[in-house]
């Protein structure tokens, strides 16, 4: 499906990433990284309840602690009010944010911050933290959407009104929103249906997993500004958040942005800088705060758990003609969980006439969730397309086939409203039936299980500056953070622009003041959004570069053309000259060659993934291994094959993990009970099989080299394939996730007790 | 309690000063700036502070420092001879197995742990070798093949050297 | 005329109609006479949407023109991971 022959000579290579040699020795510096003179150590001291009123909190002792510098609590930050909640254009409610980082009244789970410490030492501000008492209220709490939702639910937010007409009536609840889509009319649509299924399912919450803990160091300064090194997906977010949140202008901070070990959606927040910036303020010295492994599972945000209900009805003929969607997401402390995108995503590959999609974001005492790779669609998904797998066995259909007759084309209007417009869902469809793979021997216990997925490309703000160096180099200043390999994409696209090689291009990922705006790297967007605004630079730069070489020719310059990386003259009668050539006479010919590109992003692509799986699965254990796996994605372009593929492969690791071991797992306190890496048990090497990827690469119209944003779409499909394939080797239909060897056991067990194929979930 | 150490690490003789209950990976990055060695999870799950200890391959977050009295240590630091790279490193490299690169580190130590006892792993020698490192970015794909190539440039050099 | 499309709630504080024709050069003018229509409507446009036109989803489209053609949905504005 890679075109073996592009008019490229950079973009599809697989070079050698900017910024690999500082990785593989250790010199690159990440959050914790960061050692200031004089600096503090601070530690937060977190709620022991999962929900409760704070009476008081008397600090008076922490201080006293020989070491302890500063201690805040609720009374150092400022109140947002509700008005100022919804500000801006963020989706963000700030009067949340403030109070999911440092609890006012009530704590709202176990692990919500109540105070903070810094201290010479770490053992200092432990001590300190022991030192501060706390009176609280207890109160019963709830942990999952069922209890929340009880009539005599206790209720987390006393302001909390549902949107919808009754809810005045009713006063608060659990529910913060509801969502409701629909077209036609699915009801009718069932009824005229050959065959109807409707499949219960529940999700537990994962966490993202990213290895490196939350981590920031402050140093404020006497005028009231400050500047934070912390690792992030988006510095120029932490600042926006952290400047609301303390009501400063958003220019007292420098956000400094470290390198980011592992994001996936989880560092699109904050949780720990207006706490480092204002015991920095009241210590006078640097402070440097870092997350526990455990912290960062119980108070860091985790994936949504969620209770979901899908039905679909389809003719004879394998056609889709009615589908219906019920979900609650578990949004944790505070609403806000990705039930919406959920709602949109949900039916998004195929196109269905009749629609009813309901969605409800549900609050309860556990910590407030945040993104994680295609939010909300995997959950969707793990439903749609194991209902799917049943259509299609009811139907006597393959699988693939009954996806590719209700595949959604250009010129149809999604399931979420808009009409697509070219998009390469049917390709993965086709990638994947005619894979070696698809038409593979299975043994005993072995099965086979295919799925699809969608997810939105972001577009947003991005700006980049390009310098031209004397030597005729580049360096690239932008200010997306580079989690998977985006510096490499850019000196692609740079090279390919400007005509020199991409060793002669530095790309620096640079702080607040440093470059303009950008939006967090996020939403599959960096390649595509950022990348634009480098090629829109370097273009720039070009058109320079032909100038100066017209005033070094003395000719106008509409006589000279770039081609293949170097000015030409129209009449062919003067050497070319080199970008390196016009740098170096640069002063002389006008000045320092550099451009900047700002801007908005429009033409943003959407991206779909396929994928086929391999299980066996053990009859004596129920433990699940899987054999083979492999992915097709469409890419639009692959800028650096490699990174796309890693990026596929990533997905689907994480997804594996999800559909196999990772949950959340509360006792009765509300206390996580398994918050280390030993018993959160993410894939190991020894999981997984290798991950083959094919890149389908249909072109998006709307970017210079036709990207669409690869980094998320990869986990939608990857639980529901999983699922499939159990059920192809055990006659087993999952409906719970993670499918661990303890349910998928208790499922086999189950069934030989009474004899049949019981669908268990 | 306070301690005085004295050992090898990366080939330096470095002596420094420790609190009784300070672990190796503390002492690395908070004594010694040498913060190529990555703290995940300080409980021995995730292998990010992977440092070989007398050639063993040990976390650094479960060892205390006053241990390595004497011992020869070896972190990412000093895994690349003064200009050039350990083929392992260049395997990585060439091989895109990293993306975020915060478990690079300790990945690189293991395979090198691996590397130095066995220069013809198979793939699921390389997986079991690998096991204690957690990478949440790649699915381990292109670092067991990295790994793999890494094993046969070595092999290649052995013959020619 | 811009055509705008209404699902779910949307539709609901809308009277029901599933397709408004609305003469609006931009999205914010556009949102102006859909509250001036629909009082129902007023400052449910305004927060955490996000506006389609012509197919490309957007966050930040209150001043992008409108052309007479364009199709417009309003969607609940969602972030990426």
């Amino acid at each position: 499906m890679t075109a073996d022959v592009t008019p490229y000579k950079w973009v599809g290579t697989r070079s050698i990433r900017p910024d690999g040699l500082e990785k593989v020795t250790g010199r690159a510096r990440f959050g914790a990284d960061y050692h200031l003179p004089g600096m503090l150590v601070g530690v937060v001291l977190r709620s022991p309840h999962a929900h409760a009123t704070i009476r008081s909190i008397d600090t008076s002792a922490a201080l006293e602690v020989p070491g302890v510098k500063a201690v805040i609590t609720r009374d150092d930050f400022p109140e947002i009010t509700s008005e100022e909640a919804m500000s801006g254009e963020s989706v963000v409610d700030y009067r949340d944010l403030s109070r999911n980082i440092m609890a006012r009244d009530k704590v709202l789970y176990i692990g919500h911050p109540v105070a903070a410490i810094a201290a010479t030492t770490r053992r200092a501000a432990e001590e300190g933290a022991r030192a501060i008492a706390v009176d609280y209220e207890v109160h019963p709490h709830v942990l999952t959407v069922d209890e929340a939702m009880a009539p005599d639910a206790p209720i987390l937010h006393h302001d909390l009104i549902t949107n919808d007409p009754e809810a005045e009536t009713r006063g608060p609840s659990n529910v913060g929103k509801r969502h409701f889509f629909d077209r036609g009319n699915v009801r009718a649509a069932f009824d005229e249906s050959d065959v109807v299924i409707e499949r219960e399912f529940k999700i537990r919450p994962v966490h993202q997993g990213y290895i490196e803990p939350h981590a920031v160091v402050a140093d404020t300064d006497e005028d009231g500004r400050s500047v934070v090194w912390c690792s992030s997906q988006g510095h120029f977010l932490v600042r926006t958040l952290t400047a609301t949140v303390l009501k400063w202008e958003p220019s007292r901070l420098k956000v400094v942005p470290a390198e980011i070990g592992g994001g996936f959606g989880g560092k699109t927040t904050i949780y720990l800088e207006p706490l480092a910036i204002i015991l920095s303020a009241r210590a006078g010295r640097p402070v440097k705060l870092v997350m526990s492994r455990q912290e960062v599972f119980q108070a860091s945000g985790p994936n949504p758990g969620a209770r979901v209900r899908v039905t679909i009805g389809a003719n004879s003929d394998g056609t889709i003609i009615g589908a219906e969607a019920w979900m609650a997401f578990e949004a944790g402390a505070f609403p806000g969980s990705a039930v919406g995108a959920a709602c949109q995503t949900v039916f998004a590959p195929y196109d269905i006439p009749n629609v009813g999609i309901e969605g409800l974001d549900v609050v309860l005492n556990t910590p407030k969730a945040a993104a994680y790779r295609a939010p909300g669609a995997p959950i969707a998904a793990f439903a749609v397309e194991t209902v799917l797998d049943e259509v299609a066995e009811a139907l006597s259909l393959d699988p693939i086939e009954l996806r590719y007759r209700n595949a959604a084309e250009e010129g149809v209007a999604s399931t979420y409203g808009p009409t697509f417009k070219r998009i390469g869902f049917k390709e993965t469809l086709e990638a994947i039936r005619s894979h070696a793979h698809h038409a593979a021997p299975l043994k005993a216990n072995q099965g086979r299980g295919v799925a699809s997925g969608f997810w939105f490309n972001a577009g947003l703000d991005s700006t980049a500056t390009v310098n031209i160096h004397e030597d005729g180099t580049a360096s690239l200043l932008i200010g997306s953070p580079d989690i998977g390999g985006s510096r490499a994409s850019m000196a692609l696209m740079a090279a390919e622009e400007l005509g020199i090689d991409q060793e002669r291009i530095r790309p620096s990922i640079v702080d607040t003041d440093s470059v303009g705006f950008n939006d967090v790297t996020g939403g599959s967007r960096t390649t595509f959004a950022t990348g634009m605004a480098v090629v829109e630079a370097c273009r720039d730069v070009v058109a320079t570069a032909r100038q100066r070489a017209a005033t070094l020719w003395a000719v106008d310059v509409e006589e000279v053309e770039w081609q293949g990386g170097r000015a030409q003259h129209l009449s062919g009668s003067k050497p070319p000259l080199t970008l390196t050539e016009i740098a170096r006479s640069a002063a002389k010919t006008g000045g320092p060659i550099a451009a900047t590109a700002a801007l908005t992003a429009r033409g943003v692509g959407v991206a779909f993934s396929t994928q086929i799986c391999d299980v066996e699965v053990d009859p004596e254990t129920g433990h699940v291994k899987i054999l083979r796996y492999t992915i097709a994605q469409d890419a639009g372009r692959a800028i650096h094959p490699s990174y796309v593929e890693g990026q596929m492969q990533g997905g689907v690791a994480q997804g594996i993990g999800w559909a196999l071991n990772e949950e959340y797992v509360y006792d009765e306190t509300g206390r996580m009970e398994n918050s280390s890496f030993l018993d959160y048990r993410m894939p190991v090497a020894s999981d997984l099989p290798m991950i083959d990827t094919v890149i389908v690469e249909v072109p998006n119209p709307g970017h210079p080299y036709g990207v669409r944003g690869v980094g998320e779409v990869g986990i939608v499909p990857t639980t529901a394939a999983i699922a499939n394939a159990i059920y192809d080797a055990t006659g087993i239909r999952m409906r719970e996730l993670p499918m661990s060897a303890v349910r998928v056991h208790s499922a086999i067990e189950r069934r030989s007790d009474d004899g049949t194929r019981t669908p268990v979930g | 309690m306070r301690s005085h150490v004295t050992c090898t690490i990366n080939g330096d003789e470095v002596e420094f000063l420790v609190d009784d209950r300070q672990t190796l990976l503390d002492a690395l990055r908070d004594e010694l700036q040498l913060t190529g060695t990555k703290e995940g999870c300080a409980t021995g799950d995730c292998g990010a502070c992977s440092v070989l200890i007398d050639g063993r391959l040990n976390c650094s977050c479960l060892v205390f420092a006053r241990e390595v009295e004497g011992a020869d240590v070896l972190t990412v630091e000093g895994l690349a001879d003064a200009d050039h790279l350990h083929p392992i490193q260049h395997a990585f490299l060439e091989g895109a197995a990293l993306q975020c690169g915060i478990c690079t580190p300790g990945l690189l130590v293991a395979a090198k742990a691996l590397l130095d006892r066995n220069l013809k792993p198979t793939e699921e020698e390389v997986r079991y070798a690998i096991a204690g490192n957690l990478c949440r970015c790649t699915g381990y794909d292109k670092v067991v093949r990295s790994i793999l190539d890494a094993a046969a440039e070595m092999r290649d050099s052995a013959v020619v050297s | 005329m811009a055509r705008v499309h209404l699902s779910g709630e949307l539709r609901q504080l809308a009277e029901g109609a599933t397709v408004i024709e609305v003469d609006a050069t931009s999205v914010v003018q556009l949102i102006d006479r859909l509250e001036d229509r629909f009082p129902d409507m007023k400052g449910r446009l305004r927060e955490g949407i996000a506006v389609a036109i012509d197919g490309e989803v957007m966050a930040n489209a209150d001043y992008l023109p409108l052309g007479p053609e364009s199709e417009v949905h309003f969607l609940p504005a969602i972030s990426g991971g």
